[in-house]
């Protein structure tokens, strides 16, 4: 287990250093290690160097880093998400946020509402309608009996469509069409514009939800077995399952913010994890993040690379990368989730 | 360990059942839908009653925060969607004890009572139903309980494996409160039966008392004749084969 982290650990140092590196301008990779470890410890930079010391710290490395911070923290929600609605099809979006947020996103990108909050116009306002959206899930699934998993799945994918319809409406509705284009990028996920202002606050509640639930995962396996035996196994079910809805929804709101809807990731990385380490929470929860964060830098490189100038939505690539690796590692191994 | 279930209600299920249990093995036994089940669900606390308390020596067990150290169950939940090893799901029996240095000593103990330790690193999805239901029994076991509650524990069992368990559970000296649907199995390994109908109580005492052809014929509408096993002497039914209106 130390020996899998520890080499998770350094294929994600290596692909940050590899992912600051890449561009559609290339910074020698040795370069970059140098300019890096300059700048992290404070050591100097020669003159001839500066102009690509700001390609690397000021433009490619808080991307990298916000890559990194979102692959982590959407593969640690998927995980969540799934022992919460004892579901496979589970990942971040299933609570509705996604579409949510789109509705909030559209609405800035289209009709400028919020234009007084500036270049933060579009991540507030998915942030808040991306909340509200969980809120409404919340309050319809919930009974006098607490949240149950099929009636949570039912209510987020039911008021999922209504909210990708009223987003829709305000895309076809839009008064010009580069409007709609920016609001249907933004919907597929995209980096492009991450700076350190949009680290901190993002870093900090991803990294505070992982350590949470690490510490909650032997209840997340108990949970995984049943309402019944988890309840027997000392867990109080309804306080659990609204404690993990409250932290998923606040690490995915967040992250919708700065992202945009990145695909795939928070499905497919927890059945990743596990085909390799099986299901126990214990190993799933620290390994599943540092795969998902290594795996979403290299995502942002493509999508950077793959047809510079132009970018690619994240959404494209995680697919074309993430599929071929899902199906050859689903052929291979005998994973079972959802029975035999 | 005291079991006390006091006038316990469940609206439309069950009403009125009451019974108790101290260090010996009780069975419920009933028609399908009689609130076998239901009764247990109160007892682990999957259910609250509308009325009425089950206490656990004496304090209501909705007042028991550490109340998964004293009671473990086996429920009908059998529907597991992860992939978890064997080993996995009987170590999940010591969640309720804040790691110990036990935890490993009981999960191999809880292996080997159940005589499943070769199965330890196995797939839980890759075995048969009498193996899947010997692991959870093994993740009670492991749980090292003072009460023990079992709803159908012989379920997708071979007759020696059904046999094994209720010794098993008979062996552990605890008190055990097992919802049975084979009449033969609970009058052999019960101290004591109750019999439910239609959400109500209806008879309670040792087999030999409990098991008559009338009251056979009430509840479960078959003629049943009653024979004294030929070794170990406790009433065992044979039934015709036509049942009774």
């Amino acid at each position: 287990m130390v020996a899998k982290i520890s080499a998770l650990v350094g294929v994600l140092a290596v692909s940050i250093v590899a992912g600051v590196a890449l561009g559609p301008v290339s910074v020698p990779f040795g370069v970059t290690a140098d300019l890096l470890w300059a700048a992290i410890t404070g050591g100097t930079v020669p003159a001839d160097l500066a102009g690509q010391y700001r390609i690397v710290w000021d433009i490619r490395l808080p991307r990298v880093m916000l890559a990194a911070v979102v692959g982590a923290g959407l593969s640690a929600v998927g995980v969540a998400i799934q022992a919460v609605v004892r579901n496979a099809l589970g990942d971040p979006y299933v609570l509705g946020i996604s579409s949510g947020a789109s509705v909030g996103a559209t609405a800035v990108a289209t009709f400028g509402a919020l234009s007084g909050l500036g270049v933060y116009a579009l991540s507030t306002g998915a942030f808040l309608t991306g909340l509200g959206a969980t809120a409404l899930v919340y309050v319809t699934a919930r009974t006098s009996l607490g949240l149950t998993p099929l009636r949570l799945v039912l209510t987020g994918t039911a008021l999922a469509y209504g909210f990708s319809a009223a987003a829709m409406l305000l895309v076809f509705q839009a008064p010009h069409g580069e409007a709609a284009r920016s609001a249907m990028f933004w919907l597929l996920g995209s980096l492009g514009g991450a700076n350190w202002q949009s680290l901190p606050v993002a870093t900090v509640v991803t990294v505070a939800g992982i350590v949470y639930l690490m510490t909650r995962a032997r209840q997340l396996n108990a949970l995984a077995m049943g309402d019944e035996t988890a309840t027997t196994l000392g867990v109080p079910v309804n306080r659990f399952r609204t404690q993990l809805f409250v932290v998923t929804a606040g690490i995915t709101s967040v992250l919708v913010a700065v992202s945009g809807a990145v695909g795939f990731v928070g499905l497919m990385l927890p059945h990743l994890t596990r085909m390799v380490v099986g299901a126990d929470h214990r190993r799933v929860l620290p390994l599943a993040p540092l795969a998902g964060a290594s795996f979403l830098v290299w995502v942002d490189v493509a999508a950077r690379m793959l047809a510079a100038p132009e970018e690619l939505p994240l959404g494209v690539i995680t697919a074309a990368i993430g599929v071929p690796c899902f199906v050859f590692l689903m052929r291979r191994k005998s994973y079972v989730f959802g029975g035999r | 360990m005291r079991l006390e279930v006091l006038g316990v209600t469940v609206q439309g299920i069950i009403s009125d059942i009451s019974l108790a249990a101290e260090n010996e093995v009780v069975g419920i036994v009933g028609p399908n839908g009689s609130g076998k089940s239901t009764t247990l669900r109160c007892v682990y606390r999957a259910l609250k009653p509308d009325s009425g308390a089950v206490l656990i020596d004496g304090t209501n067990v909705h007042k028991r925060h550490d109340l998964a150290r004293e009671l473990a169950a086996l429920t009908q939940e059998s529907q597991v969607e992860f992939d978890f090893t064997v080993a996995e799901i009987v170590e999940m029996g010591r969640l309720p004890h804040e790691r110990s240095v036990r935890d490993a000593q009981a999960v191999r103990d809880a292996l080997a009572t159940v005589d499943i330790t070769h199965l330890a690193s196995r797939s839980f999805l890759s075995l048969s139903g009498g193996e899947r239901q010997r692991v959870l029994i093994a993740r009670a076991i492991a749980q090292e309980p003072r009460v023990l509650v079992l709803d159908e524990p012989t379920n997708h069992l071979d007759i020696r494996h059904q046999l094994e368990v209720l010794a098993l559970a008979r062996g552990l000296g605890i008190t055990v409160l097992t919802v049975l649907h084979d009449l033969n199995l609970a009058a052999s390994y019960c101290d004591r039966l109750c019999v439910l109908d239609e959400g109500r109580l209806v008879a309670s005492g040792t087999p030999a008392e409990v098991l008559v052809p009338e009251l056979i014929a009430k509840v479960f509408h078959v003629t049943a004749h009653v024979v004294r096993h030929p070794t170990t002497g406790v009433p065992q039914l044979l039934f015709d084969q036509e049942v009774t209106p």
